[in-house]
């Protein structure tokens, strides 16, 4: 019975999460509520994962009306392991959250903070999940709404504005989404994203589904912030308060890559999208730009949080280039280092957030000499640092490795030498925090720093050591990457 | 006990001590103590599989796969032996030396130096034994990172600024250079194991192998190979014992072994010869010699003069590999050695005279040898070894490269030995006779009051008698360079 | 005469794209953040006539099951749309909200002149 209903269970158990925690008075029990929640998503994750590896994609009816009239929820292979991945995430910031939230929110927003929490990861599941075009479009504003409200809650008065903005950028988003999806619904008369499939099949070349194409493919750009439609992440990264910082990075621009993966390669198949239009070199360009543009930028920050959102911008980049590669090797490199970069920037925002409890600020002059007061943050840091960089035993390596090869294969040996130089520039800004955070005399605010509690060490110690697990044992993750990109790319031959 | 476990334990024996250096901050006796254990434990461990490689065995470890195509394996062949000789060797000394000097010059931040030279001791044993190029360049940059933390160990604007020069050559040779070679190697030749008589061989054509031997030589940055060589100057910032380590027991060293171990398992001698595509190379390398010989003539201060030495000395390591026959690769591994060992001495001359007197440049030194008589003895061994002088070390390497040259006809590279040791004895032989001939100057009057420490004295003697024993008895290194190159 | 014919019968559309650019247009135009929420209106407002005029079928009736009538509108879009304006009232809201609690902090809602207070910080 439970194992049946499992694709429900994914979605329904923190919508009703959410609901419980507006109910509450004090933030402990609604902190309580989000954490049985969060910790039982990655089992139920799991279980579809192992019900997909074994038996093939499951097609679960919503509210027992059948598919293609009723709302499928269809779990293969791809959906299943970013399932995993986001309910990994929101489990293992959960410990973290409790004291980070206490510092950053008001006691009196604390429950409202979960239960938006809440609806955000019950939005982003839905995304993965449903396999209905208008579905996504529920969910995703469902997680855009709850994403605006978490990074307005960020302390500093500019929250605000971040917040707005990205609103006005995500609203604009999102109807282009819509759009698309209404322009391909005027054209095959079904919103079930399988069957949408079949019915494009020799009206590909029409004008209206090329438009549609162009208008999903903007839309879901915005929300997984490709250059240039990034200038929203920055400011909402800085300001928002650091938990849901962590948990956005993390998760939120991997949950609309996936959504283009799946719109590229399942509806419209890879043939018309490459062989036909010219979506290959456009990725290639921007997601270039990207990973340089981003990159020098994030290179003059002060602000380590805004440091790290330009480079979340850059490292974007690597996963649209998988696609832009679009052969098996390349689109695997794309697909782990989605899973790989959102175990790296985890981590790292959660090391920040660290340090923000402590000192109270993420300047990086402040700090300044943090390397003797809080030795264990800081080389947790750092070891993440390096997975940015692409030091191998990492996992960055695995995912640059993969892209590499792919590169070659399709016998563009010049963008290897891009890939590396632009990595090579992440040296320079990790390296300017080392410098600062160890061979800085200790600055008037991290003077009285420590170590922050267990309850946030452990969490991102626990990502940490995953990168570096992950850059070793690839069994799981390019495993998992490689069958996600041979079944996408089917489509092809 | 099987070779696979050796081979583990010389990886686990020194990362341990990395941990227990760390847990053991509180007490400095204590935290020596087990400085000096490890390297003694290692020291043992490589000497045992010394021994099994000695009788012909090559023990191995099983392969753990990464992704597909990317193995993390081990297997001890000659080359690597000598390394990995060399380096647990050196560790002991080099540790005793450390304590000298890092206690008689008061340095700060002495457990995370000690912890990040056990670090690097444990990559430089992963570098030696790996069994393929990703295991190899795994350890390369650990290497790189955990040396970044020694070369800037002093912390002011001057360190971080040579730390800075350091991390982004030879983060960026490594990476912008290198690494596309190794990918471009694991596509051509699907694998990246290494295998005699190169896993290249046959499998590309000309122009595609001499661009991948231009890429993996620039790219091994730790071989400085101009024009990438100015990180090792730039490293000079760093504490003697730290310069010990990058010149002679680990990170140079691992350039080098790294370019003979690519040049014969990845290329493969014969069929790098008989393509032709490394022709450029003796010029290059020979260029780096003449080049790096005439800027330390120029040199006042003592350490920048032994860096640009071994600017050139690294160089004619690359230079034997470019003649490409046995007798020269036998040459080049054995300078490996050779040059380890009398680069050391000269450090820990230089660091003995710094702390005893705190002087720096060569003119400083009018008839010290007077008052340091153990340090500038041990100094002049050094140097007469770099000049290539019997009864010296230096002088094997040199000859077999002497030999190989000329058998093969290759007469730049000749011409470039013969004019490279006219001028190391012209930049060496000077600082001998300042210091033993000329009458004590006044900065010798003013500073020097007698030796260094006794660790210190200790660990130079040790290596300057070790310079001259290697010569009297060179079986070790021998066969196993003649295992190596196969004659 | 054929185009003018297909502009004239697809003039639906033209009403789409014209309220679609002008919501667009005062989006990025205007500096006011409330009209800036107008226009974003405006503009998913706009999105609704593209769902709901194909649905329109000439001669259909609404979709109420009677014996009488054979040719019904399509019921979807509509329910799509219901949803899609409930949607776009929660981000007016939100969006009203956060424009009523900027004005609050920065005692304005005029963009120029809060990026202009930023930098002199």
């Amino acid at each position: 019975m439970i194992a049946a209903n499992l694709p429900a269970l994914q979605v329904v158990l923190p919508l009703l999460g959410a609901v419980l925690c507006a109910f509450l008075q004090r933030g402990v029990w609604a902190w309580g509520i989000a954490l049985v929640v969060s910790v039982a998503m990655p089992f139920v994750a799991a279980g579809l994962l192992i019900q997909v590896l074994d038996g093939g994609i499951i097609s679960y009816a919503m509210g027992g009306w059948e598919p293609p009239i009723g709302i499928e929820y269809r779990i293969d292979v791809v959906n299943a392991f970013l399932l995993l991945l986001v309910s990994v995430i929101g489990a293992v910031i959960m410990p973290y959250a409790k004291r980070s939230v206490e510092k950053e929110i008001a006691p009196e927003h604390q429950p409202w903070f979960y239960a938006i929490y809440l609806l955000c990861l019950c939005g982003l599941l839905g995304i993965v999940i449903t396999g209905d075009a208008f579905n996504v479009f529920v969910f995703m504003e469902v997680s855009s709404l709850a994403t605006y409200a978490l990074i307005a809650m960020g302390r500093d008065r500019r929250a605000l504005l971040a917040a707005y903005q990205y609103l006005i950028m995500g609203t604009i988003g999102a109807t282009f989404y819509v759009i698309g999806v209404g322009l391909l619904y005027s054209m095959t008369g079904t919103l079930n994203l399988a069957d949408m499939a079949n019915r494009l099949e020799g009206i590909e070349n029409s004008r209206a589904v090329l438009a549609a194409l162009a208008f999903l493919t903007v839309g879901i750009s915005l929300k997984l912030a490709l250059f240039p439609l990034h200038v929203w992440l920055p400011n909402a990264y800085t300001y928002a308060p650091s938990m849901a910082t962590a948990f956005l990075a993390a998760t939120a621009t991997k949950v609309a890559v996936y959504l283009l993966l799946r719109y590229f390669f399942t509806v419209f198949g890879a043939s018309i999208i490459f062989t036909r239009l010219p979506v290959a070199e456009i990725f290639l360009i921007l997601s270039l730009a990207a990973m340089f543009g981003a990159s020098i930028v994030a290179v003059f920050q002060d602000n380590v949080k805004r440091m790290l959102a330009y480079s979340s911008v850059a490292q974007i980049g690597y996963i649209t280039l998988g696609i832009a590669i679009a052969n098996k090797t390349g689109l695997t490199g794309g697909i782990v280092h989605l899973f790989n970069h959102a175990l790296i920037k985890g981590a790292l925002f959660m090391a920040i957030g660290a340090v923000f409890y402590q000192i109270g600020s993420v300047k990086l002059d402040d700090l300044a000499g943090l390397g003797k007061r809080m030795p264990i943050t800081m080389g947790a840091f750092v070891m993440a640092g390096l997975s940015i960089i692409g030091v191998p035993g990492t996992v960055g390596f695995v995912s640059k490795w993969y892209l590499g090869l792919g590169a070659f294969e399709q016998g563009w040996w010049w963008l290897v030498f891009l890939l590396v130089a632009s990595s090579l520039i992440s040296v320079v800004y990790i390296g300017r925090i080392v410098e600062v955070v160890w061979f800085r005399p200790v600055s008037a605010a991290a003077k009285r720093a420590k170590e922050p509690p267990l309850s946030m060490l452990l969490p991102t110690l626990l990502l940490v050591a995953a990168t570096v697990y992950f850059g070793f044992d690839t069994s799981l993750t390019a495993g998992i990457a490689e069958r996600a990109a041979e079944w996408l790319l089917a489509g092809i031959r | 006990m099987s070779g696979e476990a050796l081979i583990i334990l010389t990886l686990l024996i020194p990362a341990a001590g990395a941990v227990l250096i760390a847990l053991t901050s509180w007490q400095e006796n204590v935290r020596e103590g087990t400085t000096l254990v490890t390297a003694a434990a290692l020291f043992l461990v490589v000497m045992t599989i010394l021994g099994r490689v000695m009788d012909g065995e090559q023990p191995m470890t099983g392969a753990f796969q990464v992704v597909p195509g990317l193995e993390l394996a081990f297997r001890v062949e000659p080359l690597g032996m000598i390394f990995a000789c060399v380096a647990s060797s050196l560790w002991i000394v080099n540790s005793i030396y450390s304590i000298g000097y890092m206690r008689g010059n008061n340095e700060p931040r002495q457990t995370p130096f000690y912890v990040c030279f056990a670090v690097a001791i444990a990559s430089t044993l992963g570098i030696a034994f790996s069994a393929n190029l990703f295991t190899l360049f795994l350890f390369y940059e650990i290497l790189t990172l955990s040396t970044y933390p020694l070369v800037t160990h002093k912390g002011d604007d001057n360190a971080k600024a040579g730390g800075r020069v350091y991390l982004l050559i030879l983060l960026g040779t490594s990476m912008l250079l290198l690494l596309p070679a190794i990918i471009a190697t694991a596509m051509i030749a699907g694998t990246l194991d290494f295998t005699p008589g190169g896993i290249l061989a046959g499998k590309a054509d000309n122009t595609t192998i001499a661009l991948l031997l231009a890429l993996f030589m620039f790219g091994i940055g730790k071989a400085a190979l101009m024009p990438f060589h100015r990180w090792l100057p730039a490293a000079m910032v760093a504490p003697t014992p730290v310069s010990a380590l990058l010149h002679a027991v680990a990170v140079v060293k691992a350039g080098v072994f790294t370019v003979v171990k690519v040049v014969v398992y990845v290329f493969g001698v014969d069929a790098l010869a008989s393509s032709g595509s490394a022709d450029w190379l003796v010029w290059v390398a020979g260029f780096t010699v003449i080049a790096a010989s005439a800027v330390a003539l120029r040199q006042d201060n003592l350490k920048k003069l032994l860096a640009y030495s071994t600017v050139s000395q690294l160089a004619y390591v690359v230079l034997a590999v470019s003649i490409l026959t046995p007798l020269a690769v036998v040459g080049a591994a054995l300078h490996i050695a050779a040059h380890a060992i009398a680069k050391i001495t000269l450090f820990f001359a230089a660091g003995s005279i710094y702390t005893a007197s705190r002087l720096t440049e060569v003119s400083q030194l009018d008839g010290i040898a007077r008052r340091m008589p153990w340090t500038m003895t041990a100094f002049a061994i050094g140097a007469l070894s770099m000049i290539g002088v019997p009864p010296t070390a230096g002088f094997l390497g040199k000859w077999f490269m002497l030999v190989g040259a000329m058998n093969t006809g290759e007469w730049v590279a000749v011409v470039v030995i013969v004019l490279s040791t006219l001028m190391n004895a012209g930049y060496y032989l000077p600082i001998i006779v300042r210091a033993f001939f000329k009458p004590p100057g006044k900065d010798v009057k003013a500073h020097v009051k007698g030796e260094a420490p006794m660790p210190i004295v200790m660990a130079l003697t040790a290596t300057a008698a070790g310079t001259v024993l290697m010569f009297l008895f060179p079986e070790v290194p021998l066969t196993l360079a003649r295992l190596l190159a196969g004659v | 005469m054929d185009l003018l014919q297909t502009i004239v019968a697809h003039y639906n559309h033209w009403i789409i794209i014209f309220l679609m650019v002008s919501g667009l247009y005062i989006v990025v135009a205007r500096g006011n953040m409330i009209k800036k929420l107008v226009g974003l209106g405006l503009f998913q407002t706009s999105v609704y006539l593209l769902y709901l005029s194909p649905g329109k079928i000439l001669g259909g009736t609404p979709p109420i099951l009677s014996p009488q009538f054979s040719v019904y509108s399509n019921p979807l879009p509509h329910v799509l749309i219901l949803t899609a304006i409930v949607v776009g009232v929660a981000t007016l809201a939100l969006g009203l909200a956060l424009v009523v609690r900027i004005n609050e902090a920065f005692g304005t809602i005029e963009e120029d002149e809060i990026f202009a207070g930023e930098e002199d910080e």
